[in-house]
């Protein structure tokens, strides 16, 4: 597929980025999504020096000229490694609306002490917040607020606002954040809960507060993210990929970093969907040292359900259901000779590979060494004379088996699905694989996380409590999905490709006519 | 059923296991826990453990007050109840009696109730009983063993977080379930109750004694076996004298809305020794009734716990997603609730369902101990 377009000057490009643990990945798309050029390089220690050898690279290899690239998309590791690690988090000062409610349970709980002590200085509790149906439960006291941004004046660099049932009214979040603009500066830069989780105090206010923490984290990605593309003389409009498999800009990203963390799974699933042309199936995407296995539903990542926990703290913000097991391209490959057995990881050379593996003359059986050896897979100068076959097999048989099982975790049902399979490690896997009609290998596959960030759709969301006996269930579903179509359009979405990508509905037990939650995701092309 | 030595007091780990035991014993309805487990925490650290006083250990004529929340779980995760809110009703009624509470208890030890009484005791300094008026979760207020006896279920207290409180006289659970239904809705969807104040002789004849002990040991065993690399599942069916029911995977999910209620179903296909095999789980916010290819193996007031396979961990009504690996345990109900008036309060019937009620241990007799 790869031919070179300097004789197109009418085209425009688009460069979509994707860092991983190990590698970064990049790719050049054209304006109908074709895929010109890839590129892989070790992702470094300095994330953005990975991210500019790329762009080096796949500007010299393609030959096109930098002009014509107008939209840039990175899809980045930084935000989830800034928490694990806890390094480079900002102090935030929280704002919690809810007393005299919610107060049996005070901010930042379940947070360990280092972790609070480095987040967050100030948290207050304030009067006010929202019953389910949106009425106050109490009038806010004004003065009491402005008093708590009095105390964090100069000790936090940026704000946190959580109320109660904010997702269901958003008034007392606004009024709070123009406070704090009022006592802290214009400039101060403020979270509001219900732009970033659901229903769920703690969770939404955990998830509030590691947003704020986040904002100088994201600040340096998307400075770094501007001089590597002015340093190749690219001007494009700037985008910074979310979990969900959308876009946002680059300045939304600036103020709602948290949306970005496992933002690589869904690139991955997205690009899938794009090389294969399938919008149902499920996305093996197997790299150097784990395996992860996501559901494409209408295209998109199916969602999880659960809370999920981001370094320890639990948050409830939407991320992908991913499904990830130790299998991978540098996996280990062992024999056990006082009980004859062959073992398979978990451990890998990772980025290694090409030293320690066998048939490059290393040291270590390793998957790689498996699939070359039983010809799944050509390797030029392969050193495969030496590998025993017997061992090779089982250890074949242990990965199949595990793959296998890893997709039948993630069916929905007992139904053979079509499996697309990307990554540089998916030469592992056999042709025919249990419980699977077909498998999909696309051109491009060791790329898609890469074409999945150059993409380019972006959404909008609705999540709201109706009252089924105000309003039919269909009338309900109507009003979330426009509203959810016209944040789409806010976003920067063409109508005329905005689609409803997730719709899902709860009923809420013991709560009078009828109530149900409806979450309505929209999104369409740029 | 074995029990290493009965609680004595709470402390912050005692806390996270009852959370998780409660959760098993909740049947999938009663709520997430993790809120009544991060108010009970907090409760501690600031004023100290909870003793636990067993019931044989009461003065027959001690005043003991249950405590619990009414109304939407979802609402609850989201306006958090204050510390006033969960004394107030308390104080309504010791001013009602004209008398102090000697202790509290856990109306229900499934679910999220199991731990809202620890946040009253811990701030009045008073015991809570090991024991409730459940030994698992149910919907509704009449659905405790205190109504099976006829024990008066006034005087009742409520309060919301404004400060709000309602004093309240009912004839009986089933209209004390209507009216503090409709005064919950007014208070936001959720509010704090005190009902059935019994005296310690109605709590030795009529609770279900020991139960905080119980899932104390249940969240015990699975945290345990995680670190001892046992199997949880197998463990637990031990401790419980459980049955296994049926290993599978979740592959449809009806939920609809009923009069306030989660109704549905979910049916799993089997994997393991149940292939081949259907389950069916009818629910009504707890699970209710479970069949296999259109047999009944299990029914309300016996328990049916729903456990993710791999780490023993309980799955609740509203988490249960497409494609989740579950081992579905079973396990006897209290013989109060076998009674009956206990049969027409919770049984099958009650709750709609055609199936008549057959013990657990008699359905799983009838399979001819093929397991």
């Amino acid at each position: 597929m790869s031919h070179t377009n300097v004789d197109n000057m009418e085209e425009i490009y688009r460069i979509g980025i994707d860092v991983g643990g190990t590698n970064t990945d990049a790719a050049l798309l054209d304006s109908k999504l074709n895929t010109i050029h890839t590129i892989k390089v070790h992702t470094t220690r300095d994330v953005n020096e990975g991210i500019t050898e790329s762009i080096r690279r796949l500007l010299a290899e393609s030959s096109v000229n930098p002009a014509q690239i107008r939209h840039a998309m990175l899809g980045t590791t930084h935000c989830t490694n800034a928490i694990v690690e806890r390094k480079h988090l900002g102090k935030v000062g929280l704002i919690r609306i809810g007393a005299p409610a919610t107060t049996a349970v005070p901010p930042l709980a379940d947070w360990d002490d280092t972790l609070k002590a480095t987040v967050c200085p100030h948290a207050y509790v304030v009067h006010g917040g929202y019953e389910y149906d949106g009425r106050t439960i109490v009038e806010m006291d004004e003065e009491e607020i402005l008093d708590c941004f009095l105390k964090m004046k100069g000790e936090v660099e940026a704000v946190a606002i959580c109320g109660v049932f904010s997702p269901v009214n958003t008034s007392q979040e606004k009024r709070v954040e123009e406070l704090a603009k009022q006592i802290l500066g214009t400039d101060m830069p403020v979270t509001l809960s219900h732009e970033i989780g659901s229903i769920g105090l703690l969770e939404r206010e955990n998830a509030s507060l590691l947003n704020g923490a986040l904002l100088n984290v994201i600040a340096g990605v998307v400075k770094g993210f501007e001089e590597a593309l002015h340093t190749y003389g690219i001007d494009a409009s700037l985008y910074i990929c979310q979990n969900d498999g959308t876009l946002m800009y680059s300045e939304y990203a600036l103020r709602y970093p948290i949306l970005t963390i496992a933002c690589g799974p869904t690139n991955s699933i997205r690009g899938a969907a794009h090389l294969s042309g399938l919008n149902d199936a499920l996305v093996v995407d197997i790299g150097g040292t784990t395996t992860d296995i996501g559901v494409l539903m209408q295209g998109f990542p199916r969602q999880s359900s659960a809370a999920v926990e981001i370094g320890g703290i639990r948050t409830n913000f939407r991320m992908p259901d991913i499904l990830s097991i130790g299998i991978g391209g540098g996996t280990i490959v062992r024999l056990d000779e006082t009980q004859d057995q062959v073992t398979v990881g978990p451990d890998s050379v990772g980025y290694e590979l090409l030293k320690r593996g066998l048939i490059f003359g290393g040291d270590t059986l390793t998957a790689t060494d498996v699939a070359v050896k039983l010809n799944r897979y050509e390797w030029k100068d392969a050193q495969t004379e030496a590998l025993d076959e017997l061992i090779c097999k089982r250890a074949d048989e242990i990965i199949t088996r595990d793959i296998e099982e890893a997709i039948d975790r993630m069916k929905t049902s007992s139904d053979s699905v079509d499996v697309i399979l990307v990554g540089g490690g998916s030469i592992l896997v056999a042709d025919k694989l249990e419980g699977v009609a077909r498998i999909v290998r696309p051109d491009h596959y060791d790329a898609a996380n890469a074409i999945g960030a150059a993409l380019g759709e972006v959404s909008g969301e609705t999540e709201r409590i109706y009252s089924l006996d105000e309003m039919s269930y269909d009338e309900a579903k109507e009003d979330a999905r426009s509203h959810a179509i016209e944040q789409a359009v806010l976003a920067g979405a063409d109508r005329d490709t905005v689609q409803i990508v997730l719709s899902e509905d709860i009923p809420i037990a013991y709560l009078p006519g009828n109530a149900l939650l409806v979450k309505v995701k929209a999104a369409g092309r740029l | 059923m074995m029990r290493n030595h009965k609680l004595t007091e709470l402390n912050e780990q005692a806390v996270q296991y009852i959370a998780v035991g409660a959760a098993v014993l909740g049947t999938g309805g009663g709520g997430d826990p993790h809120i009544g487990k991060l108010m009970a925490m907090e409760a501690i650290r600031k004023y100290g453990p909870v003793r636990v006083i067993s019931p044989e250990d009461l003065e027959d004529d001690a005043l003991v007050v249950p405590i619990s929340m009414i109304g939407a779980p979802t609402v609850m995760n989201e306006k958090i109840p204050s510390i006033q809110q969960m004394i107030k009703p308390l104080d309504m009624i010791e001013k009602e009696l004209g008398r102090k509470v000697s202790a509290i208890m856990p109306i229900e030890v499934g679910g999220g109730n199991s731990l809202v009484p620890v946040i009253t005791a811990a701030e009045r300094n008073i015991p809570i009983v090991d024991a409730d008026a459940m030994g698992r979760a149910f919907p509704e207020s009449q659905m405790v063993t205190f109504y099976l006896d006829g024990i008066d279920c006034s005087p009742i207290t409520m309060a919301d977080e404004r400060g709000n409180g309602v004093l309240m006289h009912a004839i009986d659970g089933v209209w004390e379930e209507r009216m503090a239904r409709a005064v919950t809705i007014q208070m936001g969807g959720s509010a704090s109750i005190c009902d059935y104040p019994v005296t310690g002789a109605q709590v030795k004849k009529s609770a279900i004694p020991h139960t905080l002990t119980l899932a104390y040991e249940i969240g015990k065993t699975l945290f345990e076996s995680k670190e001892l690399k046992q199997n949880p599942i197998e463990m637990l069916l031990k401790q419980l004298n459980g049955y296994a029911l049926f290993q599978g995977k979740a592959v449809d999910i009806r939920r609809r809305t009923e009069g306030g209620f989660t109704r549905g179903e979910a049916i799993f296909e089997g994997t393991d020794a149940k292939k081949g095999r259907t389950m069916t789980l009818f629910f009504q916010n707890e699970f209710l009734l479970a069949t296999e290819d259109g047999h009944s193996i299990a029914i309300t007031p016996d328990l049916i716990s729903v456990l993710d396979q791999d780490t023993g961990m309980p799955i609740t009504t509203e988490n249960l997603k497409y494609g989740a690996r579950v081992s579905v345990v079973g396990f006897p109900c209290d013989p109060k609730w076998r009674s009956p008036k206990g049969l027409e309060t919770v049984g099958p019937q009650y709750f709609g369902y055609d199936a008549p009620y057959v013990p657990i241990e008699q359905l799983a007799a009838e399979k001819g101990g093929a397991e």
